[in-house]
């Protein structure tokens, strides 16, 4: 009775086109992309000082104003997407890379490596990434490549987990049965054949890691940590102009702003990605 | 009943075995932090080869790891957990000085979360797919999303700095005022908590609305008020889960939200000795967070067990 019930709203959450959300949300998220891949290039001055135009408010020459050592806080912004966004975005595929090679030998095989994996996920499940990455940073002084390898090894059992479940599910469907019985080696199968029904959990999973590791990435780059000082690092930008809130709010608050709306649009990217492969995967 | 309470028990190992092998790891900050161990425990001191041996005799570096780490964590246990290398100070008071501010941010933050989250989530599930839902879902993306840190600091600029109505920094004394001081903290602290339990509050009082029962109630005309009271009553259950993830995730938060508004927390005194390389207070604080998010989690599961009686049973009702 709940299912015939439940199928028209289906129907309708099934539209074609992205809602007006999803619009801003993949706009937004292709600006900071690339912003990342093309700023540096295109603003080659962003850094430059001008120590006289120091701390100014919003004009006709800087529209977000400038901050303390006279650079211009919207340039600063574009070129500071690159590394803000290349650590999120190695995290995210590493962490992938990790929990397919975790996920689906314990998926498909089961017995005692999925033991070993599902244990191992637990115990680093429970741990607060961020918190682990300030006190390991922070006292090995490893800086960013540090950063980004505990993050990388705090998200991977989530990802573990995900293609591990996913994996464990399609392997009793009847096509798994067939490819066995026509003797395709198991690489084959789980790759060729498994991977695609699974991708659109997998990838979505990405985005929202993603999402995740640029929070997390720029928490540590604004108490100091991670990025080297000098960049221009959303997390370390806003860390910085935070003592200039009366003179000029702007330097301080647009990369806050950059951070959250960039995180918020790919998590609904991630989301609309997630549920338009899941379509196209049932209707086939 | 002896089902769950042997449920309860295996977990209550699983998570003392996790709790010691993190202990160890902590333990270890001691000799991954880069310089030599005597320098690192020495600090700014010069180290010359009579305070090296001071330093040595005085936290037994000549013992055998093992032995180094049975005597800290028994110490740790009893309560004594060392000197500050920054301050000389004993690290437990040091500790203890700064839980209270935090302790009364965390719980401050996670009330809010709960007060504006769960009816914002029963609210999108009853007018799902409307306009109203689709803002609330949105705002909790926006909500989850955000740093605290970034929240912190844009709340700090609307109210604090612009319109003047909360003050810039410090917590305050007495009751009134510091509720007055840690209003904005436990703001920034409670969106992202608000968000998540939004998500949680919704997808499962939508799925609790489809259920038969609630048809069934419907048809024997009990009114739109009584049947959303049941079907919430039971969505609560599911909500719980999230609950431990909540208190785990606005414990972390405040370490950056307590830097943010230069609350002189656990928070800003884990940042403040990581940056100096104050190893016994980090170690101090990281087994302080570690052991809280054990028993949040273990509390959690319990109470599940108390909410929804059908699991004490072991699925068989």
């Amino acid at each position: 009775m709940s299912v015939v019930e439940a199928r028209p709203q289906l129907a309708r959450s099934r539209r074609r086109w992205p809602g007006l959300l999803v619009v801003l949300a993949l706009v937004i998220t292709t600006l900071a992309a690339l912003a990342a891949a093309f700023g540096p290039m295109l603003l080659p001055n962003a850094q430059a000082q001008d120590l006289m135009t120091g701390l100014t408010g919003p004009g006709s020459e800087h529209w977000l104003g400038t901050d303390d050592l006279g650079r211009d806080v919207l340039q600063l912004l574009v070129v500071g997407a690159r590394p803000a966004i290349v650590g999120a975005v190695l995290v995210a595929l590493g962490s992938m890379l990790i929990g397919h090679l975790v996920g689906l030998p314990a998926g498909w095989r089961g017995g005692w490596i999925d033991l070993v994996a599902m244990r191992w996920a637990d115990l680093m499940f429970s741990l607060p990434a961020l918190l682990v990455a300030i006190v390991v940073t922070g006292i090995l002084g490893g800086g960013f490549v540090l950063a980004i390898i505990v993050m990388v090894f705090l998200f991977s059992p989530g990802d573990t987990r995900v293609v591990r479940a996913a994996v464990f599910e399609q392997r009793r469907r009847p096509y798994v049965e067939a490819a066995t019985l026509s003797n395709l080696s198991a690489p084959r199968i789980v790759l060729r054949h498994i991977w695609p029904n699974i991708a659109p959990v997998v990838v979505g999973n990405a985005f929202l890691n993603f999402a995740f590791a640029l929070v997390a990435l720029s928490s540590l780059s604004f108490l100091g940590m991670g990025v080297e000082p000098g960049s221009a690092d959303w997390g370390r930008t806003l860390a910085e102009n935070r003592t200039y809130l009366a003179s000029n709010p702007w330097a301080a608050t647009a990369p806050g702003l950059a951070i959250i709306l960039t995180a918020a649009s790919v998590s609904i990217v991630g989301d609309w990605i997630h549920q338009r492969l899941d379509e196209r995967g049932q209707s086939r | 009943m002896r089902e769950w309470g042997r449920f309860l028990l295996v977990r209550l190992a699983g998570t003392v075995v996790v709790v010691l092998i993190l202990s160890i790891g902590i333990f270890s900050l001691v000799y991954l932090s880069p310089g030599s161990v005597e320098q690192t425990l020495l600090g700014n001191r010069p180290v010359t080869d009579a305070t090296r041996a001071a330093v040595r005799a005085q936290y037994h570096l000549d013992d055998p790891l093992l032995t180094q780490y049975l005597r800290w964590f028994g110490d740790a246990i009893r309560g004594d957990l060392g000197t500050s290398i920054r301050t000389g100070g004993d690290v437990v008071s040091m500790v203890g000085n700064r839980l209270p501010l935090t302790l009364a941010v965390t719980l401050y933050g996670g009330l809010l979360a709960v007060l504006v989250g769960v009816p914002l989530g029963i609210l999108a599930a009853v007018r799902r797919g409307r306009l109203l839902d689709r803002l609330v879902v949105a705002g909790s993306v926006a909500g989850l999303s955000a740093p605290p840190f970034a929240l912190g600091l844009l709340l700090l600029m609307v109210f604090a700095v612009r319109l003047d109505w909360f003050p810039v920094y410090g917590s305050g004394e007495g009751f009134l005022d510091s509720l007055w001081h840690l209003t904005l903290p436990a703001v920034a602290l409670g969106l992202a908590g608000a968000g998540l339990l939004v998500r949680f509050t919704r997808s499962s009082l939508v799925r609790e609305l489809g259920q038969d029962y609630v048809t069934f109630a419907r048809a024997r005309g009990l009114s739109d008020r009584q049947v959303l009271g049941y079907a919430v009553r039971n969505s609560l259950v599911p909500v719980l889960t999230a609950a431990g993830l909540i208190l785990t995730s606005t414990l972390v938060a405040t370490v950056l939200v307590e830097v943010v508004f230069a609350l002189p927390g656990l928070g800003s005194l884990l940042v403040d000795s990581v940056t100096f390389k104050d190893v016994p207070v980090v170690q101090a604080i990281a087994l302080l967070l570690t052991v809280a998010i054990a028993a949040i989690n273990i509390l959690v599961d319990a109470s599940y067990l108390i909410a929804d009686p059908r699991l004490r049973t072991g699925g068989r009702a």
